[in-house]
């Protein structure tokens, strides 16, 4: 199960991410990232506090938008993963590649 | 003790299968880290045979065998799908994945990153995988 709520804050759009992303759901992903971007979003700061469980499909979403976002100047930011999610990210050098920070505060 | 379970090929059974893995790994008592990352390991391997070799075929279903096994865990995939040697596959490298914007490739690098061994076969139609954890005693 997922949810995924956006919230704006300061300009920024906050995407709020709970439950577990895998194969079933990771289009769910896709698709909010998308409509912020057609919305016009400049900086997009996921909330990963809630994330239990993120598998390769949900990874591959935020990997397919890293060259988009970095041409159009858009920030993609993470924050607050559980110390066990992040884990995973760092076994596939995606912090090398997306900016994580460890809360909100310094996030922003 | 052995631990087994049959899922239907369609990804909304992965979420069984990682409950089944949590029972079965905490029972183990796994830390909670090497719970976490086997987890994902095996299911990178079932959803890429529910998706890429069953076609997401409910009808179709794919068998789990957790194997304890002195200083180790076995973890044997069984399916009758199309053969997937996931040992032969070159694993893509991240940047072509930034480039070319797909969104796939990325779970066979973890589950080569994650398990110490990998080991596959396949004959008269059924196909074995099996993703191999030690673990200090």
């Amino acid at each position: 199960m997922i949810s995924i709520e956006t919230q704006k804050e300061n300009g920024h759009d906050l995407l709020i991410l709970r439950g577990e992303v895998d194969a079933s759901n990771s289009v769910m992903l896709d698709q909010a990232i998308q409509k912020l971007l057609d919305d016009g979003s400049k900086s997009i700061l996921v909330n990963g506090e809630g994330l239990e469980y993120i598998s390769s499909a949900g990874l591959g979403v935020f990997m397919s938008y890293l060259e988009d976002l970095q041409e159009r100047d858009i920030d993609l930011k993470i924050y607050s993963l559980t110390p066990r999610v992040f884990e995973v990210f760092k076994i596939l050098g995606l912090d090398q590649l997306i900016p994580i920070f460890p809360d909100k505060t310094s996030a922003f | 003790m052995n631990h087994q379970i049959r899922i239907y090929c369609q990804t909304t059974a992965l979420a069984e299968l990682r409950v089944f893995l949590q029972k079965t790994l905490g029972d183990l008592h796994l830390p909670e880290k090497d719970q976490h990352q086997v987890t994902l390991a095996v299911e990178e391997v079932c959803a890429n045979l529910i998706i890429h070799s069953h076609n997401c075929n409910a009808k179709d279903h794919i068998e789990l065998e957790v194997i304890e096994a002195p200083g180790k865990l076995i973890f044997e995939i069984t399916d009758h799908g199309e053969a997937f040697n996931l040992i032969d596959y070159e694993s893509p490298d991240l940047k072509k994945v930034i480039g070319e914007k797909r969104k796939g490739g990325l779970g066979i690098i973890l589950v080569k990153k994650i398990m110490d061994e990998i080991e596959f076969e396949s004959h008269k139609g059924t196909n074995t995988c099996r993703l191999i954890k030690w673990f200090q005693a």
